[in-house]
């Protein structure tokens, strides 16, 4: 098994300072999936990914990573995964070629051995023919490819990627999600985080959504809705005033007055009302009798349980 | 598995002895091609400062002083300057360059990724900025022997004792890179401790010279060990308690270096 981490508890600090920002977490990789770990900001998915690396130690928990216990064999493990960190941690008194070659070497591969991989790895991140541009040169875009590239020198068995995507313009997300795509075909497992749902939805064979250092729900994307969240959506916007409300105007006030009868569970986010329910057409109809408001109808998505899940508050 | 089954990991002693693996080579030789790129400009900038001084105040204090025990004043300033060049060098490449790669750059971190533990690095940084004062000490070497500062060939076992005090002071650095919040701090390393060293140390005047309080104290500085030993041997001697002096430079390494490992392990690994 790729990886495997049962009951990972990670405090960081000590004493009356300690803080624990991952609880009791599970986790099996099965070999050739992608995986993704979802979760708020500073819900521990880079704490968790650097246990499982063994980069920093857990708390308490048992973490295998291809096979090998961590800490305890983590370097060897290691020579056979993958890393795309949060951070972009590119060597920039290097040029692109120098970066992918210098890094292998860190692996114990030889130059004569990585050099003639040099030009098919940077087309693989859609870098072909900047073998001598320096790093300083690169756009944000062109830098997490690289870093993706680089990732690659050791033929991965694991692939970890720390939010892959984060700012990065369509184009580039693309063709990150195009190459990991085809490295999952080829039979690499992938272990990504994301904050982006589509991402997830896109990608994940299984995911996890993670708040607080727990796991709050797990299974396919699809398993993961039908369990957590009813299956239709109507957003709800506009002006609304009812002659006999107390006041109160827009789509807070008509959910006040008659969501709770004709929804399942509704919530509202700044001036729209999120309408979760298993029977849509009673509420539609209702809706068409509303000038003022205005609806969108939907399936439900990963988003809408994220949010169920993890809350609508800002975090950090 | 429930979470009560699970026993604890033991946590590791950040003080745990170095474990270290042959992987280190690939950080030192990372270290190398980036000083290959600016090999020349890098030996002028560690050799310029150091031998314009030696000359200057070699040739213009040599008029007033014309000998200090037996030799002339520039003679005995050339071992002197070996030796303290080769600390500011190793110094400066923890330090700063350190520093940047630890901190600044990530370096260390993406190198962590890798199958390379945090202790390989470490070392990696402390024999590699032993190497590269060691190859600006070998071009500050020569130029003294082409002045004609020494002529002995016991010169060249000055080599591998640069080489010591680059560890040596490459290890007692590291200790201030692991601790530095920022840049900001290494310049209390200098005035405090570098500096002052440098002056107390018999660089410039013999020892003898200073108060008889401030003797002892100055003896025992590593620096003083590194100058006595590379002063005689470019003057053609042997230097007494060879021994001794060796051995304070090796145990500061050692001490230094486990000290500067546990404190970058906690840095970094929590
Ligand atoms: N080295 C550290 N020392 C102390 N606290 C830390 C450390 N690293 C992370 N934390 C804290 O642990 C929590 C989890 O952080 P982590 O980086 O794992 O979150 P994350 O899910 O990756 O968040 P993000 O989406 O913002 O990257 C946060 O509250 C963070 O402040
Ligand atoms: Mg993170």
């Amino acid at each position: 098994m790729p990886l495997e981490i049962s009951g990972l508890v990670k405090r960081y600090g000590r004493g009356a300072d300690a803080r624990e920002v991952v609880r009791g977490l599970d986790l099996k990789l099965q070999r050739g999936e992608c995986f993704a770990l979802l979760g708020p900001n500073g819900a521990g998915k880079t704490t968790t990914l650097r246990c499982a690396l063994g980069l920093t130690e857990a708390s308490a928990g048992h973490i295998r990573l291809c096979g090998l216990p961590v800490p305890g064999q983590a370097r060897e493990a290691r020579a056979r995964v993958g890393v795309v960190p949060q951070m972009d941690s590119l060597d920039p008194d290097f040029t692109c070629a120098e970066n992918l070659i210098v890094f292998a070497g860190y692996f114990g591969i030889h130059e004569r051995e990585i050099r003639p991989r040099v030009p098919e790895l940077l087309a693989f991140a859609g870098l072909e023919g900047k073998e001598t541009a320096r790093i300083q040169s690169l756009s944000g875009g062109m830098k997490r490819r690289l870093t993706l590239a680089r990732a690659l020198v050791n033929r991965p068995e694991l692939l970890v990627l720390d939010e892959p995507t984060t700012g990065l313009d369509p184009q580039a997300r693309h063709l990150i999600w195009e190459r990991l795509r085809r490295l999952t075909a080829e039979g690499t497992t992938i272990l990504l985080t994301t904050h982006f749902m589509d991402e997830a939805e896109r990608l994940a064979h299984r995911l996890a959504i993670l708040d607080t250092g727990r796991i709050l729900a797990q299974g396919s994307p699809r398993e993961v809705i039908a369990a957590h969240i009813e299956p239709q959506v109507v957003e709800v916007f506009g002006d609304w005033t009812e002659a006999d409300s107390a006041g109160g105007s827009g789509a807070a006030a008509w959910a006040a007055a008659h969501a709770g009868a004709l929804s399942h569970r509704c919530e509202i986010s700044g001036e729209t009302a999120f309408c979760y329910t298993d029977d849509a057409p009673p509420l539609l109809a209702h809706l068409a009798r509303q000038p003022g408001l205005r609806t969108l109808h939907r399936p439900a998505n990963l988003e809408d349980v994220f949010l169920k899940l993890t809350g609508r508050e800002l975090r950090d | 598995m429930p979470r009560s089954e699970a026993p604890p990991i033991p946590v590791t002693a950040h003080f745990a002895p170095p474990r270290l693996s042959l992987r280190l080579v690939a950080v030192w030789r990372r270290n190398f091609l980036v000083w290959k790129k600016l090999a020349l400009p890098s030996i002028v900038g560690n050799l310029a400062d150091p031998v314009i001084y030696m000359l200057g105040l070699g040739y213009g204090l040599g008029l007033l002083v014309p000998e200090v025990e037996g030799v002339s004043y520039i003679a005995f300033l050339a071992g002197g300057t070996l030796a303290y060049s080769t600390m500011n060098a190793a110094t400066f490449e923890v330090l700063y360059s350190g520093f940047s790669r630890m901190h600044v750059q990530k370096t260390w971190e993406a190198i962590m990724n890798a199958p390379i533990a945090l202790d390989d690095i470490v070392a990696a940084e402390l024999v590699w900025a032993a190497s590269k004062s060691c190859l600006a000490g070998v071009a500050i070497l020569a130029v003294i022997a082409a002045f004609g500062f020494t002529t002995s060939p016991l010169a060249l076992a000055a080599i591998p004792v640069v080489f010591l005090t680059g560890l040596c002071f490459a290890a007692l650095g590291l200790i201030m890179t692991a601790l530095a919040p920022s840049y900001d701090f290494f310049m209390y390393y200098f005035t405090l401790f570098i500096t002052p060293m440098t002056l107390l140390s018999g660089v410039f005047f013999p020892q003898g010279q200073l108060p008889d309080s401030v003797q002892a104290i100055a003896a025992a500085l590593p620096l003083s060990h590194a100058v006595s030993l590379i002063r005689p041997l470019l003057l053609g001697h042997v230097p007494a308690q060879i021994g001794l002096h060796l051995g304070v430079l090796a145990l500061i390494t050692v001490l230094a270096f486990w000290l500067a490992l546990g404190l970058t392990r906690r840095r970094l690994l929590k």
